[in-house]
């Protein structure tokens, strides 16, 4: 294994549409306490048309890094560059144009709509915020894109509590497509539904991503649903990424310690399987504890300037910390 | 049937449920049995009932709703239905106890899990104060607390969400239940949290010998718990079996939509 800048692996990808390095967001301290690394020093590529999932479990700062990518939540230090131009020292009006080109799904369908508005309503919001279609082609815009994620036109004198939950999360998808973004990002857009809903969200955003090109982060906690979606899995740990790769090399062949504890911990959709997986000893997580040790492979990154980073395959790579003791 | 009959014997049970708006039929004449120790899983999608019937075991009714019962339910040789409300305070969380989904809503936010815990101690069993503390600290224990000691003075907002689950395990534990419900007790959780408080449950139910009735919308979590499962479908069962049969050849059209809706993390053909 080699020492390697985690952005040298992803330079391969051809004009990333989205380049990400460094990216940092610290919380203040509160009280007496040290100010939280929330994202520490990521940095990864999205391609036209791909979609990079993230996946770790709940703090490990996958929301944070979405919101600092798209500019919701200030970055410490680091860079973001969509379709080239740098977001985190645009002026705010000339952000305010870029933000048609980027746009987010939440996971609550219930929270992300206006009760008071009818779907219509919320519909037309982005076309005259960015002005993107003519008065007048409004309500037909807005027809198509209730019909772009297989609702009725009908509804649009609907408000939103007369829609389940997969419907709803439907208008949120429809209002993020509204302003024809090429870069999406979905956190945990399927985690308030059912499995059969989660499917078929799941479906509509595959298949949109293939008639309009689209490349999403797609922030989830559930890897089962993120290996069916992503191209390229970035997993994180404490605000690091620790392991990312293909889809099939992370899933497959899953390089970094903390990554086969979350895949050991999926549930196996067979009685027999996953009733021995419950019987076994429970693992021991004693190595995620503290602050990650150092370099496992025994390099001083800091005096060499290097990242913790160490490609095992081409286009995989490892973090060196929060490894086993040998 | 008392004695060598199933724990919990359910026959025809209806449940109509009044909300502000509208009346549903929310459960439509089911009938199950829940034996001695068994687990016994209940799985369906969101408003298919599965919920209100666990609630109408308890004699619960959903917040801001009001509920009207029919058909038997049999517990111990007793009849649910016909208890008075003061009857059925004696049994619930004694006999019958329930975990659900957020443990951050079904605790009291502005009382210590100390106060939460022996307070119901001391209603059940008699036990005095500094048992009922002695005890608590035990439960805590054995439901991987750290430091429980000094954990039972603290609040509900100080845990993690695992960690609160946890206390809602060890209170519903607390009085040594003959059944144990537990309502979507994984969903809010991380898969790592999700293992580890399925493991402390099957735990749990084998060193006790209690009886787990366990409801879920995700039929990964109840593949390695349940002895047998109930597929609900707008208040109705529409399949019932052991787990491996209802896994290896599910009759019902329904049942198959559900776990063909079960993401894989392997491809396909590397399962099945």
């Amino acid at each position: 294994m080699t020492a390697l800048d985690p952005a040298a692996i992803v330079e391969e990808l051809p004009r990333p549409l989205l380049q990400v390095r460094d990216l940092s967001v610290r919380f203040p301290a509160r009280g007496e306490g040290k100010a939280l690394k929330a994202v520490d020093r990521v940095s990864f590529d999205i391609g036209p048309g791909q979609t990079l999932g993230l996946v770790g479990q709940s703090g490990s700062g996958k929301s944070t890094t979405g919101r600092a990518i798209l500019q919701l939540q200030k970055a410490h230090s680091g860079s973001v560059r969509l379709l080239g131009e740098e977001l985190t020292t645009m002026s705010a009006t000339r952000l305010r144009q870029m933000r048609r080109h980027m746009q987010f799904v939440l996971q609550n369908p219930y929270s992300s709509l206006h009760p008071r508005m009818t779907i219509g309503q919320i519909l037309r919001e982005p076309l005259l915020v960015h002005r993107s279609v003519p008065p007048a082609r409004l309500q037909e815009r807005v027809a198509e894109l209730l019909d772009l994620v297989s609702l009725d036109p009908g509804m649009m004198q609907r408000y939103p509590h007369e829609f389940s939950g997969g419907q709803r999360q439907r208008v949120v998808i429809a209002r993020a497509l509204a302003v024809n973004p090429d870069f999406i990002v979905c956190d945990e857009p399927v985690s308030a539904l059912d499995v059969r809903t989660q499917a078929q969200i799941v479906t509509l955003l595959q298949s949109l991503q293939e008639r309009l090109g689209l490349s999403y982060l797609f922030i989830a906690h559930d890897l089962a649903i993120v290996r069916e979606v992503a191209h390229r899995v970035a997993v994180m740990f404490r605000g690091r990424i620790v392991e990312m790769g293909s889809a099939a090399q992370v899933y497959d062949s899953p390089a970094h310690p903390y990554t086969r504890v979350l895949l050991d911990a999926v549930p196996v959709p067979d009685p027999v399987r996953q009733r021995e997986r419950l019987r076994r000893a429970p693992p021991d997580l004693h190595f995620l504890e503290g602050d990650g040790g150092g370099c496992v492979h025994g390099t001083d990154h800091a005096s060499s300037n290097t990242a913790e980073w160490h490609e095992v395959a081409a286009g995989h790579g490892v973090s060196c910390r929060y490894w086993p003791s040998r | 049937m008392i004695g060598t009959g199933p724990l919990l014997s359910v026959r025809s049970l209806t449940a109509s449920v009044t909300t502000r708006r509208e009346v549903i039929q929310a459960v439509r004449g089911i009938s199950f049995d829940i034996g001695v120790d068994e687990a016994v899983g209940f799985v369906g999608e969101s408003g298919c009932g599965k919920s209100v019937t666990a609630k109408a075991l308890m004699r619960l009714t959903p917040e801001g709703t009001s509920v009207v019962l029919g058909g038997e339910v049999n517990f111990m040789g007793q009849d649910i239905l016909a208890k008075s409300e003061i009857e059925m305070r004696a049994l619930r969380g004694r006999r019958i106890a329930m975990v659900f989904q957020d443990p951050m809503t079904s605790l009291n936010p502005v009382l210590s899990i100390a106060a939460q815990m022996t307070d119901m101690l001391r209603h059940h069993t008699g036990l005095s104060g500094k048992a009922a503390r002695e005890r608590c600290i035990d439960l805590l224990a054995q439901v991987g607390i750290p430091d429980a000691a000094r954990r039972l003075d603290d609040y509900p907002h100080q845990f993690s969400g695992g960690m609160r689950q946890r206390v809602m395990i060890a209170m519903a534990i607390s009085c040594e239940p003959d059944l144990l419900i537990a309502d979507e007790p994984t969903t809010a959780l991380d898969v790592t949290v999700q293992a580890q408080i399925l493991r402390l449950l099957l735990r749990l139910k084998e060193e006790r010998g209690m009886a787990l009735m366990l409801i879920t919308h995700d039929f990964g979590v109840v593949a390695g718990m349940v002895d047998r499962v109930n597929v609900m479908y707008r208040g109705e069962i529409v399949e019932a079996g052991t787990i491996e049969s209802v896994f290896a050849s599910p009759q019902h059209a329904y049942t198959r939509a559900l776990l063909d809706a079960v993401p894989r993390l392997q491809s396909a053909g590397q399962v099945r």
